[in-house]
């Protein structure tokens, strides 16, 4: 029972995973990491591109991840537009504690009404091509529905990554995290940069939308279970570093794959918990914490 | 000594509630009940996020742990419901408690997502508990009471008893010392701290009562609806009602809570019946975006704003009188 066959594959099937919850922590790393804004409703949001692709694959046909990346020019929009009401209603007012965190948490309700009142409470997937089929290398299984979401999400973390250290704007919007006035005398508008990183947050949502309803079918109140899971990874991560968010997203694909591969697959969900906790207790910058 | 109109009112409405169980049809004792629950939420939600200034996400959880604690001792030795709420109480209190002294230490926000992650979690740990039927749920059988029409319309009563109970407790810690602490702490927690006031013991307090008030109002929740399963009992819209009712109502004093939970839950009940249960979740989301957003302060501060407004231009009019004299 504890072969090295199935430990090498849980090990894999972790790493798979992990490398997919970095897409999805992704855009939380950059807006709560970063911008210090705890938007609690991105898993909602991910949800929300799900559903999207879910629609353009049915009805036309399109290829998932391709569709993901087709709509992230209308979720970066709906970013800025998220981010204009919150900075409007509570970041400017400095009510961001109480009223923010409301807010989003009412945001998140909203669209999964929404999209139950549109397509109701029922599992929905999608149809590629590569779904279904296996990779084998030796004693090691790679099912495309996890090695294509892995491969995606690799390639967004690094392009962001590259973004934010390489590029003028990337860098204005390390910098407004950690200081503001400096920055408006480097002559950019705090502002814009704030609504510029908060739409690429939600851009990366609709990309590991796609990934999600890939790897699984989906249904809208699936989000919630995402919510200590993407929280846990940016805590882990230390806040807003891409390359701790990346560790940590690993890190916790591969505990969930061995609780679920050992323990049993009801038990996977409490890891996160259990990681954001301990962080919380022992550690609460993060790995690769800035304090 | 002069005693608050609030003791009166609410010897009142007490009896007015045990009266009219006696003229009203099962149906209004069924929506009552649920429109109490939710006040018992808002103001235990309150107490923590109102006075306090830390959210909880995780109300449902907490409900959802008392409705379990009722379900185990049912399941164990099925006592009398004077010991199933105290027991509830505790449990909750703790478990409050406990995340409190957890997360409380760091920044408002990581309690908010620690709340929220953990009610996930406990889910996951009732839906793996086959004491309490797991996945499938658990059945509880109530029995006939004497005096009252129905089963109903005595936990109706016995709801209605902890509101006012909850409401008074609330309205206590409000003006009290302790109140006092806690406005502090949300108005400037490092000012509060170095005035002297126990910040972490304060906030302790506050999410211990928090936590024992929400327990109580799900420990009935299994002898009302008779079948417990986690999807049901840990479900989101008792998060969000616990939410919205204080921040609709306003949630700088004990009355916000009161008058959301009054209103919104009827609202509730009443979309509910004549149009669609999913359009009226829809309405508590949009309802709830739209008054943090355009009404900070809730009824309570439009009410307050209104007020000020009508003596302003009272004055302004007497003015006028006087100067065209």
């Amino acid at each position: 029972m504890f072969s090295i066959d199935l430990l090498s594959n849980a090990l894999v099937a972790g790493l798979l995973l992990g490398g997919f919850y970095a897409a999805v922590a992704l855009g939380l790393s950059i807006v709560f990491g970063q911008l210090d804004i705890v938007n609690i409703a991105h898993p909602a949001f991910v949800i929300l591109g799900s559903y999207v692709v879910y629609m353009t694959n049915t009805a036309l046909g399109w290829d998932p991840v391709l569709a993901g990346v087709l709509f992230t020019p209308l979720f970066f929009a709906l970013g800025v537009a998220v981010y204009r009401i919150y900075y409007a209603g509570f970041e400017r007012t400095g009510r961001e504690s109480l009223a923010g965190l409301a807010f989003f948490f009412g945001i998140m309700f909203i669209l999964e009404v929404v999209i139950i009142l549109i397509y109701g409470v029922d599992y929905r997937l999608v149809e590629a091509a590569y779904i279904g089929q296996t990779l084998r290398i030796g004693i090691i299984d790679l099912p495309y529905r996890m090695l294509v979401p892995f491969i995606t999400a690799m390639a967004m973390t690094g392009g962001i990554a590259f973004y934010l250290s390489r590029t003028f704007t990337g860098r204005a919007i390390l910098a407004v995290s950690q200081d503001r006035l400096a920055l408006e005398l480097m002559g950019a508008n705090p502002i814009r940069i704030k609504s510029l990183a908060f739409g690429i947050g939600l851009a990366t949502a609709a990309v590991a939308g796609a990934l999600l309803i890939i790897i699984g079918p989906v249904e809208p109140s699936f989000g919630r279970l995402y919510i200590g899971r993407v929280f846990a990874i940016v805590i882990l991560g230390g806040m807003g570093s891409i390359k701790g968010t990346l560790l940590a997203a690993l890190l916790i694909g591969v505990s969930e794959s061995f609780v679920q591969t050992f323990v049993g697959p009801s038990w996977a969900d409490a890891v996160a918990f259990s990681v954001l906790l301990l962080t919380l207790v022992v550690r609460p910058q993060g790995l690769y914490g800035r304090l | 000594m002069r005693i608050a109109p609030f003791w009166p009112l609410a010897a009142a409405t007490f009896v007015i509630g045990v009266a009219a169980t006696f003229y009203f049809n099962e149906y209004y004792f069924v929506a009552g009940y649920l429109v109490l629950q939710g006040l018992i939420m808002a103001t235990a939600w309150n107490i923590l996020g109102g006075f306090t200034g830390y959210v909880n996400f995780g109300s449902a959880g907490f409900f959802a742990m008392g409705a379990y604690t009722s379900v185990v001792l049912y399941t164990a030795i099925n006592p009398p419901l004077f010991v199933v709420i105290p027991a509830a109480a505790v449990v909750c209190g703790l478990l409050g408690l406990g995340a409190g002294y957890l997360t409380l230490r760091l920044r408002g926000v990581y309690f908010a997502i620690a709340t929220l992650a953990m009610a996930i979690v406990l889910e996951t740990l009732m839906v793996n508990w086959e004491y309490v039927g797991g996945a499938i749920g658990a059945f509880i059988i109530t029995e006939d009471v004497p005096f009252f029409a129905s089963y109903n319309a005595y936990l109706f009563v016995l709801m209605l008893a902890l509101a006012i109970g909850s409401v008074a407790l609330a309205r206590y810690l409000n003006f009290s010392r302790i109140g006092r602490g806690l406005a502090a702490i949300r108005d400037d927690e490092v000012a509060a701290e170095c005035a002297g006031v126990p910040t972490l013991r304060l906030k302790l307090i506050s999410t211990t009562v928090m936590g024992a008030m929400m327990g109580v109002a799900g420990a009935l929740y299994p002898y009302f609806v008779t079948f417990v399963e986690p999807v049901s009992a840990f479900s989101l819209i008792v998060a969000v009602n616990a939410i919205a009712m204080p921040m609709i109502g306003g949630t700088s004093t004990w009355v916000g809570p009161v008058i959301g939970a009054l209103l919104l839950g009827s609202v509730q009940e009443w979309t509910k019946v004549n149009i669609s249960s999913e359009l009226n979740l829809l309405i508590v989301g949009v309802l709830l975006v739209g008054f943090v957003a355009l009404a900070p302060q809730g009824i309570v501060g439009l009410a307050q704003k209104f007020a000020a407004w009508t003596r302003e231009q009272r004055e302004k009019r007497r003015g006028d009188d006087s100067a065209t004299a």
